[in-house]
């Protein structure tokens, strides 16, 4: 079958695509997009974690087809999510908060009127510099999961507590790191977009 | 390679990531990580690949009568299938025995080996041929422990052995065996106040590392193979890998592609055999990734151990004496078994002081699943035995768990059971006081200071999310106690009894755009630990350069061992060390040569490479790094070794075995809800001692990673073996590793005390983090409820008596 959906702001078809095949396996395999990883593929540790239609998911429990005419946003597109988010915050622009969905982050109107950058230049989003500069990348394996999830935690919630951090990346595994970095990570990110913002 | 993403090489040249040792340089791969674009071997791509898929026993034990691969053959999309008889060379390979067989041959003696392997166009056309193989097996009874490996009528699991142990063990179904013995026991006990012997048990824990086996196998048009790969040691898997293949070394060539953590469970081949004969046979490119079931049977796992201590003190709380059996069941073949029984046999004791020892460790051969290297390698289990009798005996003795430990903790110059002086810092005691000299966590409010439960049922002011049970709403501190737990570990690092350890760097200076540019080209695995970041701080104080450029790692190199045993900055960090120096002296010898005659300087002693230029030691530039080198790069390739060890002697167990001990201290702090049997961890907080942190940023996320892992081990983490020896639970949802709400805070303490015989005084790090924390777990949560918790991981039935 065909699937039409949009990756990190840019249109995209996949053919040939088997009707068992996940998300994650035609983002990786079809698409070019390896940056989503595959540690389980059973929705377990949140490697794979992705946003569809601003709301974190699994790409590995979403079948193909159900991102049909959908929006999805994955840890290559990430840096250049977060500038559009913020230049539409400072430029007085209202992002939708996803309605009822308390998941559900960047609107999709907003999502649409992102255009891909050549080359993926956009500088790093606020979250993946916090990551670097913690000390939260060993392996990095779980890293894109756990950045998808960080950053829509910090767009739903620019000052979370502890509790809250560990609450919305408790899906997100990471067998290195023992998390306590990561937690630095992610206040550092919160304390500097609050800064900027 | 062809089309597909191959691991790039990492540049530091931004001044933000510049640092010398010492300093917490950012990763250098960090930039790539946090974009998704680092290659991990399971990203890798070419335009023709095949998928390869394992066909793996469903049984533990069986006869294989007889294999029909014909129907899985005649699948559109299928390629190859292979089995034991289309083997073009050798059939078996192992990292010290060579028992393991690449495909298996007429008997299967584990649950999850691997039987046929497929090449196809699709992952899912691979998997649904394997299914097709017909296999018919004769089920054998298994031998699933001492008893019934050491039975009079034990089937023999490795008939005619002819390795170098077999000719010492008691019985063909254990792979080795070390006794240690020094002083008189008998004559102790004689003396001994108190007497304490228990039994404990460990249970099998699994490395969880979160990138899945996974690599690339490419034919060459020499007939040779390109392999992409996510290993911990290049070099072993080569040797290992030409004589199954049946080609010269020097046509099977290794690139290290990006790895998702190892924690030991890379050591050992798994996938790499068959990608290459898969793509030998095919004459194309033929990708495996495991799924995580598979990975699950598709890597040796920690040691599960049955251990009998019996610890004698005085009165005034001086031990007299251990004696202790540690029976560690290695599975079905043997991998690193037998050095895994020389680390606990030699480590059993602790990190104490006790004159009268009598010690003997065994690795059985089982079917179970097969055991090897993880994270703490045979010191682990014997870790949680000896410091739960250090708190048994205490106990006895009524003195402070710390206090007790601390009158028996070895120093520098004391000496191991092993004969074997210790002689560097050994701070035991020290960081023992620093960690219970470390705040304790806030009380949480409800919980009166003395702990007791059963009075706080109505207070609803706290935060369920800090209570064990968490959001599951299961508690609001009624039934909740808390307790604090110590323990103190002692882990070698490097590889022991007379190994000959060494790794390899190859340095290179050249000028480039007017800049000196070192290139660093090691074989060392970079699995997540940050070796690469070290490599080039080494590189950058050694040759006073700002940009580094860190070459892939791959078999165009010599060897730099396994990146395990907490060897690789003090073993490839000490070869990228004696590198540079040497590529130094000759920088000053040709500015020696060049300019010595018209500036005195050159002729003093005591010249400096820095900020790319040649200064003396009173600071005076004489020289440009770049004008000397010009257009002539200065390229030097060296080995480097640790100072020998030897082997233990197989009766007594004496010998210089070890050629460095690091230590690590935890003290733990736990809330259980004694009625359901829940325990969550309010904080870890730990204490050890690095020679010389060479990147305190990457050395705190070691102890802390390490730590977790040995919380998991606590609390939570067993691979499940059952009836029949069959793997019970090979998923993330049933084989639970800790998420960030099961993991508390980790408060480091680092201690930095110099053994002059390591580069710069440095002492492994990876390991010892992970020997103490789950003794302090367990010793917490027995502070907390009174329990004897004789083995891990605790269960909630071991809490509520269920
Ligand atoms: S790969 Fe999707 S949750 Fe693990
Ligand atoms: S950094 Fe390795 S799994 Fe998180």
């Amino acid at each position: 079958m065909r699937v039409n959906f949009t990756v990190n702001g840019r249109p995209q078809q996949a053919d040939d695509v088997w009707e068992g095949e996940s998300l994650l396996y035609v983002l990786r395999e079809r698409m070019g997009l390896p940056g989503s990883k595959n540690a389980c593929e059973q929705g377990e540790c949140g490697s794979c974690t992705v946003r569809l239609d601003g709301a974190p998911v699994c790409a590995c429990l979403v079948a193909a087809g159900q991102a049909e005419g959908r929006e999805v946003v994955t840890v290559e597109g990430l840096a250049e999510f977060a500038e559009r988010r913020g230049a539409a915050a400072s430029g007085g622009a209202t992002i939708a908060s996803g309605g009822t969905e308390q998941t559900s982050g960047t609107g999709l109107d907003e999502a649409r009127r992102r255009q891909p950058r050549p080359g993926g230049s956009a500088p790093l989003a606020p979250v993946q510099q916090a990551f670097i500069d913690a000390g939260a990348v060993q392996c990095g394996f779980c890293t894109p999961g756990l950045l998808v999830a960080a950053d829509e935690l910090l767009e739903r919630h620019p000052d979370p507590s502890d509790a809250d951090i560990r609450e919305a990346l408790s899906g997100n595994l990471c067998r290195c790191t023992g998390y306590e970095k990561i937690l630095d990570a992610v206040r550092l990110a919160a304390a500097r977009t609050r800064e900027e913002g | 390679m062809g089309a597909g993403p191959t691991p790039g090489r990492i540049t530091q040249t931004s001044s933000a990531t510049r640092g010398a040792i010492g300093e917490s340089t950012l990763r250098p791969d960090g930039t790539l990580k946090v974009t998704g674009e680092f290659a991990y071997s399971s990203d890798l791509w070419h335009e023709d690949m095949l998928w390869g898929f394992t066909l793996r026993s469903p049984y533990a034990h069986a006869e294989i009568r007889s294999i029909d691969t014909a129907e899985a053959l005649a699948v559109p999309g299928v390629h190859a299938v292979m089995t034991h008889d289309d083997l073009p060379a050798a059939t078996h390979y192992g990292l010290e025995i060579h028992d393991q067989p690449v495909l298996a041959e007429g008997r299967v003696r584990y649950h999850g080996e691997a039987v046929a392997i497929v090449a196809a166009d699709h992952p899912e056309t691979a998997r649904r041929a394997a299914a097709r193989i017909k296999v018919v097996y004769a089920e054998l009874p298994p031998v699933v422990d001492e008893a019934t490996a050491t039975a009079p009528d034990a089937p023999v699991l490795h008939p005619g052995r002819a390795d170098h142990h077999a000719s010492h063990v008691p019985h063909p179904n254990i792979v080795h065996r070390q006794p240690v013995r020094r002083g008189d026991v008998v004559a102790a006990r004689a003396r001994a106040d108190v007497v304490v012997r228990r039994d404990y048990e460990v249970g099998m824990q699994d490395q969880a590392f979160l990138g899945p086996e996974s690599g690339l196998a490419v034919p060459a048009e020499d007939g040779g193979v390109d392999l992409y790969i996510a290993t911990q040691w290049l070099h072993v898997d080569r040797d290992q890998l030409a004589p199954v293949l049946g080609l010269p070394a020097d046509k099977v060539r290794l690139t290290l592609s990006g790895v998702g953590g190892a924690f030991g469970a890379r050591e050992d081949l798994s996938m790499q055999a068959h990608a290459c004969l898969l793509a030998l046979r095919t004459g194309r490119p033929v990708k495996i990734v495991y799924n995580r079931y598979e990975s699950f049977f598709g890597h040796v796992h920690r040691h599960p151990a049955k251990l009998t201590y019996e610890h004698g003190a005085t009165r005034d709380g001086q031990l007299l004496y251990v004696q202790c059996r540690i029976v560690l069941d290695g599975g079905a073949y043997a991998s690193s078994s037998p050095a895994v029984v020389g680390n606990a046999a030699s480590l059993a004791i602790g990190p104490y002081v006790v004159d009268n020892v009598d010690v003997e460790a065994i690795a059985l051969y089982s079917n179970n699943p097969p055991c090897g290297a993880m994270r703490g390698f045979g010191a682990v289990q014997a870790c949680f035995a000896y410091e739960a009798q250090m708190d048994a005996v205490a106990q006895e003795l009524g003195l402070d768990p710390v206090e007790f430990r601390q009158r028996n903790a070895m120093s520098q110059g004391a000496v191991m059971p092993t004969g074997q002086v210790v002689d560097s810092p050994a701070p035991v005691a020290e960081l023992l006081r620093r960690v219970k000299a470390m705040p304790m966590p806030p009380e949480r409010p409800g919980v009166p200071p003395d702990g007791v439960w059963g009075r706080l049922a109505a207070d609803r002011s706290t935060d369920v999310r800090a209570l064990p049970g968490g959001l599951s709403n299961t508690t609001h501190g009624e039934g909740v106690v808390r307790g604090v737990g110590y323990a103190v570990g002692i882990k070698n690092v490097g590889f022991s009894e007379g190994f000959d350890d060494y790794s390899t760097a190859r340095i290179r200076l050249e000028v480039i755009n007017g800049e000196p540019v070192a290139l660093v080209h090691t074989a060392m695995a970079e699995v997540g630990q940050g070796g690469v970041t070290v490599h080039a701080q080494i590189a950058r104080t050694e040759l006073g350069v700002g940009q580094v450029t860190i070459h892939p790692a791959d078999t165009q190199v010599g060897s730099a061992g396994s990146t395990s045993a907490s060897r690789q900055t003090y073993m490839t960090g000490g070869a990228v060390k004696h590198t540079c120096e040497a590529v130094r002296e000759e920088v000053l010898r040709r500015g020696r040569e060049r300019f010595g005659s018209c500036h005195p300087a050159w002729a003093t002693a005591g010249l400096l490479l820095e900020g790319g230029k040649v200064v003396t030691d009173g600071g005076e530039v004489i020289g440009d790094l770049a004008e000397i080198v010009g257009d002539e790069p200065v390229e030097l390739e060296l080995e480097f070794r640790h100072r020998p060890t030897e082997p233990f002697d197989l009766e007594t167990g004496q010998g210089f075995g070890h050629v460095q001990y690091s230590f690590c201290a935890h003290r733990a702090v736990v809330e259980v809800d004694i009625e359901l049997g829940l325990v969550k961890v309010i904080e870890l907080a730990a204490a050890q001692d690095v020679g010389k942190a060479l990147n305190p940023l990457s050395v705190v996320g070691q102890i802390q990673g390490g730590s977790t892992q040995g919380l998991g081990l606590a609390v939570m983490e067993e691979i499940v073996v059952s009836e029949g020896a069959r793997v019970r639970n090979p998923s993330f949802t049933d084989y639970l590793i800790p998420t960030i709400l099961d993991t508390p805070t980790i408060p480091v303490d680092v201690l930095e005390l110099a053994d002059d015989n390591a580069p710069y005084g440095l002492r492994g790090v990876g390991e010892a983090p992970t020997l103490s924390s789950t003794p302090a777990v367990v010793a917490a949560v027995r502070a907390a409820t009174g329990l004897p918790l004789k083995r891990v991981p605790i269960r909630p039935e071991h809490l509520t008596g269920c």
